[in-house]
C-alpha cells in the first residue's frame, strides 16, 4: 500500500487557491446561517468533494471567505472524521464496526477486503483505487455487516461476496 | 408517483409488511410496501399534514405545547426526556423573538436503524412533525442535523422539503397562518458525539463537536446563543399523529402497565431468525419482542444476553426478557430502555471481545474535552486487549471496575464516558469468569497504572 502523503505538499501550500465553482458554492452555503462560520464544515466537503481530500492550503482559503481564522478550520479539519487531510483513493469503502456488525463478521469482511486489496484500515491501495476506512454504526443493523463504498450502502456483506462489490467500483 | 427513482433503499423491513393502521401505528401506517419514500401527493391522500392545518388554522401555540406535555411524549433519542417539559423551558419573553428547532437526526448509536427509515420513507412525516413543533415553539427556521452518511435521508429530505415550499407548506405565510418557518438540510462529517444535543449545537455553528456546559441550557442558549430546542427525528415524527387524533387517543397506544404512552420503533438484531424494527407499544415484553417478532435465535444459536437499546446500554441475561419494554420497565432489570432497539449476543460471542470492540469505539469517538473520557476509555481498550490475548493481569478487572465508576454518571461533561461503561460494567457482573479467564498467570501487570494517550489508541483515522 500505501499512503501517497510526502513533504512535498506542505510546500505548495501558498500555491492553493479556490476555484471559482469552489468559492460560489461556499458563499451559496453561508447564507443558510446567521454566522458563516457554520459553513466551515460544509466548505471543507466542497473542497474534499472537488479534490478528493483537503489540502494544506485550503485552511486559510476557506477561512479568508468565511472570515474566520485558518487555525479554526483547520481544527474542525482534523476533528471530523469524514474530512480527509491526505489524499483518498478514487473510492472510500467504510465498513461499519459497530458491535452489531461485530457480531455479524465484519472482521472477517474486513480481512477479505485487505487479501483482495493489499490495504488495512486507514490505507489506500498503490494503484490509489480504494481506502479502505472504519465507521460508526450505519444504521443498518438487521443487515449486519454493512459497508458503503462511495455513497452506495450494502448490507449483509461477506467475505465472499464483498470482491462481485468491488468490481462495480474502477 | 412513486418516486423520481426506483432505487432500493436498504431501510426496507418488516415494518413495511406487517398490518398496521392509522389508529395502531401512527408512525408506520404510511409506509409503503415496496419500501419506496412516499412523497407529498401520497402522503397527503394519507391525511398528511392535516394535523399541521390543524395545529396553524385552530390551535393556539400554547395549546400544542399543553397537548404534547399533556400526552407524555418522551424524546425517543434515548434518554427519554419529557418533550413537552423541553419544550416548556423555551423562554415566555416574546422581545426573544429569534429562536431555533434542531432535529436530532445524526443517527450513529451502534444497534440504532430507525430514524433512518422515518427520513428515507417518510421524509413528510418528518417535514410536519417539525412545522408543527416549530409553530409551538416559535421558531422561524429548522435544521435537520442529519449524518453525511445518509445519503438517501438527505436527498428524500430536500425533496420532500422543495416539495412542501411549493405546496406552501413552508416558507412565508403558511397555509394563510402569518407563520413563517424555513427548513434546512444540515449534513454532518462524522463523530459519534455530535449526536450530544450541546454538542451538535457546536458542530451546527461550524466549530469541534465538543459538548457545552449546562446550564445554561439550549433553550436558554442555544445556536448562536438564540433560544433552541433539539429533538429526536422520531419524537417530531409522533407529534403529527397527537395534534391530529388528540390526547385521549394517543394515550389508549401502550399496553396496560406501561408508564411511557405511545408506540415506539423497536427492533430486534444478532442471530435471530427476523431481525428487524417494527413499531409496537410501549409496555410489550421483551420476549414478545424477541420471540414473536424477532422468531427467536437461529438454528444453532443460543441466547447468551442482549441489550435493550443500544450500544450505552446494560446487558441484561435470557431471564430478563420478561421485562417490560418501557422506561420504567427496564430500570427494574437495572439499565435503561435507550432507543429500544435491542441486540442479541448468541453463544459464540466472547464477552471480552465484544467489549473491547465497543471500548474501541467509544474511545475512539471521545471528543477529547474532558479527562476520565479522553484517558480512560483508551485505558479500557488496553486492557480489554490484553485480556483478549490472555495477557491480562490480577490487576485488570479491578481496573476495570474502578473505570466503570470514574467514567460513570456525574463525573464527565457529558454522557458519552458514563454510555461507555454501563455495558462494561454489566458484562463484568454477568461474565466475570470470561474477563478472568483473561488473566494470564504470569503476566507482568503491564495494562495498568499507565495512561495512553487517546491519539495513539484512536486507530486509524485521518
Amino acid at each position: 500500500m500505501t499512503q501517497t502523503t510526502n513533504s512535498s505538499t506542505l510546500i505548495h501550500t501558498d500555491r492553493f487557491a479556490l476555484s471559482d465553482a469552489e468559492r460560489s458554492a461556499i458563499e451559496h452555503e453561508m447564507h443558510h446561517y446567521e454566522d458563516p462560520r457554520a459553513a466551515s464544515i460544509e466548505a471543507l466537503k466542497i473542497v474534499q468533494k472537488a479534490r478528493g481530500w483537503v489540502p494544506d492550503g485550503a485552511a486559510d482559503a476557506i477561512g479568508e471567505v468565511l472570515g474566520i481564522p485558518a487555525s479554526d478550520v483547520e481544527g474542525v479539519a482534523t476533528f471530523y472524521s469524514q474530512i480527509f487531510r491526505q489524499p483518498v483513493g478514487r473510492h472510500i469503502i467504510r465498513v461499519c464496526d459497530s458491535m452489531t456488525c461485530y457480531i455479524g463478521g465484519h472482521e472477517s469482511v474486513v480481512e477479505s477486503i485487505q487479501q483482495q486489496l493489499g490495504i488495512g484500515l486507514g490505507q489506500t491501495s498503490t494503484d490509489g483505487r480504494f481506502t479502505l476506512l472504519p465507521v460508526c454504526c450505519l444504521g443498518n443493523c438487521d443487515k449486519a455487516p454493512a459497508l458503503m463504498i462511495d455513497d452506495d450502502t450494502f448490507g449483509d456483506v461477506s467475505p465472499a461476496s464483498v470482491s462481485q462489490l468491488l468490481e462495480a467500483y474502477s | 408517483m412513486t418516486g423520481f427513482n426506483a432505487k432500493r433503499l436498504t431501510s426496507i423491513g418488516p415494518a413495511n409488511s406487517i398490518d398496521r393502521s392509522e389508529e395502531t401505528h401512527p408512525l408506520t401506517w404510511r409506509l409503503r410496501d415496496d419500501g419506496q419514500p412516499v412523497w407529498l401527493e401520497e402522503y397527503q391522500q394519507k391525511n398528511g399534514y392535516a394535523a399541521a392545518r390543524k395545529a396553524l388554522s385552530e390551535m393556539a401555540q400554547a395549546d400544542i405545547v399543553q397537548t404534547v406535555k399533556d400526552s407524555g411524549l418522551k424524546g425517543r433519542g434515548g434518554a427519554g426526556f419529557p418533550t413537552g417539559v423541553k419544550w416548556g423551558l423555551m423562554p415566555a419573553d416574546e422581545s426573544m423573538n429569534i429562536r431555533y428547532l434542531l432535529c436530532n437526526a445524526d443517527e450513529m448509536e451502534p444497534n440504532t436503524w430507525k430514524d433512518r427509515m422515518l427520513m428515507e420513507q417518510l421524509p413528510h412525516l418528518l417535514v410536519e412533525g417539525m412545522l408543527i413543533s416549530a409553530r409551538a415553539l416559535k421558531a422561524y427556521r429548522g435544521y435537520i442535523f442529519l449524518r453525511g452518511e445518509y445519503v438517501d435521508a438527505a436527498t428524500n429530505l430536500n425533496r420532500a422539503i422543495a416539495e412542501a415550499k411549493a405546496a406552501g407548506l413552508l416558507g412565508q405565510n403558511i397555509l394563510g397562518s402569518g407563520f413563517d418557518f424555513e427548513l434546512i438540510v444540515h449534513t454532518g462529517a462524522g463523530r459519534y458525539i455530535c449526536g450530544e444535543e450541546t454538542a451538535l449545537i457546536n458542530s451546527l455553528e461550524g466549530r469541534r463537536a465538543n459538548p457545552r456546559a449546562k446550564p445554561p441550557f439550549p433553550a436558554a442558549v442555544g445556536v448562536w446563543g438564540k433560544p433552541t430546542c433539539v429533538n429526536n427525528v422520531e419524537t417530531l415524527c409522533n407529534v403529527p399523529a397527537i395534534i391530529g387524533n388528540g390526547v385521549d387517543w394517543y394515550k389508549t397506544l401502550a399496553r396496560p402497565g406501561s408508564e411511557d404512552h405511545g408506540t415506539k420503533l423497536m427492533g430486534f438484531s444478532g442471530k435471530v431468525k427476523n431481525p428487524g424494527l417494527w413499531e409496537l407499544p410501549f409496555g410489550i415484553s421483551a420476549r414478545e419482542l424477541f420471540e414473536d417478532y424477532a422468531g427467536g435465535m437461529r438454528d444453532g444459536f443460543t441466547l447468551k444476553c442482549w441489550q435493550p437499546g443500544g450500544a450505552g446500554t446494560g446487558f441484561l441475561l435470557p431471564e430478563h426478557l420478561d421485562a417490560s419494554m418501557y422506561a420504567a420497565g427496564i430500570a427494574k432489570v437495572g439499565t435503561r430502555m435507550g432507543t429500544g432497539l435491542a441486540l442479541a449476543v448468541d453463544h459464540t460471542v466472547n464477552m471480552v471481545s465484544l467489549l473491547r470492540n465497543m471500548e474501541e469505539f467509544f474511545s475512539r469517538e471521545s471528543c477529547g474535552w474532558c479527562t476520565p473520557c479522553r484517558d480512560g476509555l483508551p485505558w479500557s481498550v488496553k486492557i480489554l486487549r490484553a485480556l483478549e490475548r490472555g495477557q491480562g493481569s490480577q490487576q485488570d478487572i479491578d481496573t476495570l471496575l474502578g473505570l466503570v465508576n470514574f467514567l460513570g454518571p456525574g463525573k464527565t461533561f457529558c454522557a458519552h464516558a458514563p454510555g461507555a461503561v454501563e455495558p462494561l460494567g454489566s458484562a463484568i457482573k454477568y461474565f466475570r469468569s470470561e474477563f478472568e479467564a483473561g488473566v494470564s498467570s504470569s503476566a507482568a501487570p503491564a495494562a495498568t497504572g499507565q495512561f495512553v494517550p487517546a491519539q495513539k489508541m484512536a486507530g486509524s483515522h485521518f
